[in-house]
């Protein structure tokens, strides 16, 4: 069994084949030097934190011994021959498989007028959030473009570094993908309270530099200083190795409800892979959250032994900025109407129902985890496809526990 | 033995639920098991030191609130990533209605 990408969902592939009774050789083939390492704290604890920050490692040497996994770092996989059935590597070396899983994850999308610029940079990996950290000083000034997740992590962070810092955003809000106005608001209003210019809205012409900083230039003719630029306008999944490989491609590697592709022998899961979301009808779907890599990982790695397990989570993902906590679990575009429900201490949850009446999606922020309880029982009552009534869930004295017993 | 402390009253925790319970600057998480039974353990997750007790119980495992790690909270054994190491657990005992948990051991 050969995995290509070391990353969350790789990782746990490899160990959820051991424990699921495999006893051939399991390698595990991951681009970057380091040990595999979680990305979730690159923009939060590792930007703010006093010491020099070590990555959070998912998996130790030891533990690859252990279980006899033979971890491959600093080694890119550059082409698969189908037909010999053998990953190539850059030094012309190949490797025979059996069943091929790429995780190979995904990469931050490129912004066309930022190529130039010296001043500007990405957060994807270990490396790159060392290179920013070190520039959230004290005085600095930092502007980031893109208010999704990344960015406004990475603009909580800059301001507890005591930097000043502009986001700018091409759309009429924050957090446009994902996430309710109700709550990106909240969000927004935090991050001005917090001295954060939030500039949403605005279009951006060019971006040039002198030795110490770039400046931005908007299609309004006005400019913007600043000595470091960080970009986080998506990512893109990384498909090239399949694309060459023949296999389909869309908004990524295109997989069926098993995660193989059109090659059984090959399977994709995590960030790169585009699947069917069985919970709403077999929508296909990219996403890029932390724990549907960790599950994918598993489930690929079960059906690579062949048991032909579907995929049936809910999505979920979580961001901390400041000492706030947001939890969504399903995709909040399902739903088309909205139910409140209080929890108290600033922290609520915003039911989603489709129209007839089904919940589809819970989203909830509140300061540190006061809405985890509750989206999680939301997630549950997602996954049996239930069509609570909308008194309950707003009622705040009736617990979401009864309503899971009903 | 003086080392049983009293964390609360049976009364304070509900059926297949968990109480912080703070203790001379360590901080404990207690549980009551769908059958009835208390127990207690470590009160921060094992991942990142997040509060166990905003949780959510289930039959006999706790789910950190942050990342979703799993525990049985009756031995501490940590279920799986996200959570690798395992919870230290406490004897607890109920008396006259008050749940006593022994911390030196
Ligand atoms: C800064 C940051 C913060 C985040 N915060 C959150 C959060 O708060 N909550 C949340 O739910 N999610 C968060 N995420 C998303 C989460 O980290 C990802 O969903 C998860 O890492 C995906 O795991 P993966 O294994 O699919 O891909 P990746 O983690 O991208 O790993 C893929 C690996 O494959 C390697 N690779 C690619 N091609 C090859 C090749 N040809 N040969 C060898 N190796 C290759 C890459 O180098 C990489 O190491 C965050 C992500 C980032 C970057
Ligand atoms: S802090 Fe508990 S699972 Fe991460």
């Amino acid at each position: 069994m050969v995995i290509i990408g070391a990353g969350e969902c790789g990782v746990r592939a490899a160990f959820a084949l051991r424990e699921n009774g495999y006893g051939g050789s399991i390698t595990l083939v991951g681009a970057e030097k380091h040990l595999p390492y979680e990305r979730p704290p690159l923009s939060k604890d590792a930007m703010i934190s006093e010491e020099h920050p070590a990555p959070r490692t998912i998996a130790s040497e030891h533990q690859f011994l252990e279980r006899n996994i033979s971890f491959l770092a600093d080694t890119a996989v550059t082409g698969i021959d189908r037909k010999a059935k053998k990953v190539i590597f850059a030094n012309g070396n190949s490797l025979a498989y059996d069943k091929v899983l790429l995780a190979t994850g995904a990469i931050p999308r490129i912004l066309p007028l930022a190529v130039e610029s010296k001043h500007c940079t990405y957060l994807r990996s270990y490396d790159d959030a060392l290179a920013i950290r070190a520039r959230f000083q004290p005085g600095a000034n930092i502007a980031i473009i893109g208010g999704g997740f990344i960015g406004l992590e990475l603009a909580a962070s800059a301001r507890k570094r005591g930097a000043s810092v502009t986001v700018l955003e091409t759309q009429a809000r924050v957090l446009m993908r994902g996430v309710p106005e109700e709550i990106a608001k909240i969000i927004a209003a935090r991050h001005a309270q917090e001295g954060v210019h939030l500039r949403c809205g605005i279009e951006l012409s060019g971006i040039s530099d002198n030795d110490a900083r770039a400046t931005i230039t908007l299609a309004d003719g006005e400019s913007l200083e600043a000595d470091l630029v960080v970009i986080g306008i998506g990512a893109t999944p990384v498909t090239a190795l399949a694309e060459a490989a023949g296999l389909e491609i869309g908004n990524g590697i295109i997989v069926n409800e098993h995660l193989q592709t059109d090659d059984p022998a090959i399977f994709a899961a995590g960030d790169c892979c585009a699947f069917p979301l069985s919970i709403y009808g077999g929508r296909r779907v990219r996403l890029e959250a932390w724990r549907n890599a960790q599950e994918q990982g598993t489930l690929a790695a079960r059906n690579m032994l062949g048991l032909a397990e579907p995929h049936l989570s809910v999505p979920w993902f979580w961001s901390d900025q400041y000492d706030l906590g947001l939890q969504v679990s399903g995709l909040a575009d399902e739903g088309s109407t909205i139910i409140r429900r209080d929890l108290g201490d600033d922290a609520f949850i915003l039911f989603h129902l489709a129209s007839d009446g089904r919940l589809v999606a819970a989203s909830g922020i509140g300061p540190g985890n006061a809405v985890a309880r509750d989206i999680r029982l939301a997630e549950m009552l997602i996954a049996r496809r239930a069509y609570p009534d909308p008194a309950h869930l707003a009622a705040s004295d009736i617990k979401l526990k009864s309503l899971l017993a009903a | 033995m003086s080392d049983w402390i009293e964390a609360c009253t049976a009364d304070d925790i509900d059926e297949e639920d968990v109480m912080r319970f703070d203790h001379e600057g360590r901080t404990f998480a207690i549980y009551r098991s769908p059958d009835d039974e208390f127990f207690a353990t470590d009160g921060l997750c094992t991942h990142e030191h997040i509060h166990l007790a905003d949780g959510l119980v289930m039959d006999d495992i706790i789910e950190c609130p942050k990342h979703n790690g799993r525990f049985n909270y009756k031995t501490g054994q940590a279920k799986g990533a996200p959570v690798c190491v395992n919870l230290r657990t406490y004897p607890v005992k109920v008396e006259a209605g008050k749940v006593l948990i022994q911390l030196s051991q």
